[in-house]
């Protein structure tokens, strides 16, 4: 078999993996609908505010509800010393005027 | 177009040969190329997946909360701000909400306690999320003692576990009665934690966050799209450690860029000469150079692409976990939502195929177009 031709099929199985991918993400989802609805009854039943993504501090495990000096609890001018502080930006409540 | 199609099939067989020809240099090439690829991939799909999950669950958060701030700090609001904040058109229903936070030293993990309207506890009881469940070795029926503010012993007897399924919102979870809580974190009769406030009409909460603040002025409301749009910005490129692997796969791409571009090596120079002086047009040149670049970056994206689908999709993103984790105890077990964003993966194969193989082409059109001799010398 030529080269071109052994190229052209991997690209092609690449490309149906790709496509495949796409469909496995649509089909994920309906998958996780029941999972999702129950997240949802949870929220709505025990007013949650938000996700139990950071439990290292307080001001990163309710995010939405921290107040503009928490981060800076230890001593003013206090450098961050969470590292989930690195992958999210402050409160959209914080950033807005006052 | 028949003839057009065999030409390039017999371009794409002469390009692959040279490729081969330098096996370990284009294999490292095409590896480097595709972790590049992987990595931005990751990131984008456990990004997105984790917004669109938060903007779902997160949608039947209250309405509005109510936070009294005492000093530039959260403090205990008392129940009579209810009353204090008179009757405000649209506002359907208002109750305190009774939460904390508790850290355990036999684990080294905070915990949220919380005090649930819709379930009713006893003294003793409590119902603990998987998380807690999973690193305290809990289970139905089991009691648990924690130390008390006042430093009494309280022990608690576990009545249920929140699904496995929700970790993603109780992970670390509580529930326990509200005289149990009182009782824990010395909270008198009268004070909540916060307010919550439900609005019948979303258009109206603008309006209504408006009033409070002017009725309670040491108050902050804060509004359930304030709550949705903080997970929006989880993960942004001006952040940390994306900002890093941001900038360190624009380097690698630079750096890719400047090796095509500041020169060809002096076996691909003597090829293209010797290619010129048997006769290869200069486009034909510039084809095959298209197709090389075309062919690496290609393979390369979607290698990438498909690795990073199964990396947090299927391995539920277990690179990022240490990231995630940081100095907590506690973390949640969950299966990221799978969520393809047409527009994200359009930029990023803009962004990865385009300049390489722009940047493979353009030297080569330079040693195409001078004269084979002085090429080959």
């Amino acid at each position: 078999m030529r080269k071109s031709t052994l190229l052209i099929l991997a690209i092609g199985l690449l490309s149906i993996l790709f496509l495949l991918s796409v469909m496995d993400a649509s089909l994920g989802r309906q998958d996780a609908s029941s999972r999702i609805r129950l997240m949802q009854t949870q929220v709505r039943e025990y007013e949650l505010t938000d996700l139990s993504l950071f439990t290292e501090a307080r001001y990163t495990r309710h995010l939405s509800q921290a107040d503009g000096f928490t981060p800076f609890q230890d001593h003013p001018m206090a450098f961050e010393h969470f590292p989930s502080g690195s992958l999210v930006t402050p409160p959209a409540l914080l950033g807005a005027p006052r | 177009m028949r003839f057009f199609f065999r030409r390039q099939a017999y371009l794409i067989d002469f390009t692959l040969s040279s490729l081969a020809r330098r096996p370990g240099k284009n294999l490292g090439l095409l590896l480097v190329y595709t972790l590049i690829v992987f990595l931005l991939a990751s990131v984008m799909l456990f990004t997105q997946s984790l917004r669109s999950e938060a903007s779902l669950v997160l949608a039947q958060s209250p309405e509005i909360i109510v936070q009294r701030i005492v000093a530039g700090r959260h403090a205990l609001i008392p129940a009579s701000y209810l009353q204090k904040m008179g009757r405000i058109r649209g506002v359907i229903g208002r109750h305190g909400r009774l939460w904390g936070y508790f850290y355990d030293p036999a684990v080294r993990a905070n915990y949220t306690l919380m005090v649930p309207r819709e379930r009713e506890l006893a003294a003793d009881e409590i119902v603990i999320g998987a998380g807690i469940a999973r690193t305290r070795g809990l289970s139905t029926g089991d009691f648990i003692t924690f130390r008390a503010s006042d430093g009494s012993a309280h022990a608690f007897r576990v009545v249920d576990q929140l699904a496995a399924e929700s970790e993603l919102v109780s992970s670390d979870l509580i529930l326990l009665s509200e005289a149990s809580f009182r009782s824990f974190f010395g909270i008198p009769e009268g004070l909540y934690t916060d307010l919550v406030l439900n609005v019948r009409n979303p258009r109206e909460l603008r309006k209504v966050a408006e009033k409070l603040t002017l009725r309670l002025p040491d108050t902050r409301p804060i509004l359930r799209d304030e709550i949705l749009r903080t997970y929006d910005s989880i993960f942004s490129w001006r952040q940390g450690i994306v900002f890093v692997l941001l900038v360190g796969a624009i380097l690698a791409f630079i750096i890719f860029a400047w090796d095509k571009a500041s020169g060809l090596s002096a076996e691909e120079r003597k090829e293209i000469g010797v290619l010129k002086a048997i006769g290869w047009e200069t486009t034909d040149v510039i084809r095959m150079k298209f197709w090389e670049g075309s062919i690496i970056s290609l393979s390369a994206f979607l290698l990438g692409y498909l690795a990073a689908y199964a990396h947090v999709f299927y391995s539920s993103a277990v690179l990022f976990e240490p990231v995630l984790k940081g100095w907590a105890i506690l973390y949640p077990e969950f299966q990221p939502l799978p969520h393809i964003d047409g527009l994200q993966l359009a930029t990023l194969f803009f962004f990865t195929v385009f300049p390489y193989t722009v940047a493979t082409i353009i030297p080569i059109w330079r040693a195409a177009i001078t004269d084979p001799d002085t090429v080959m010398r």
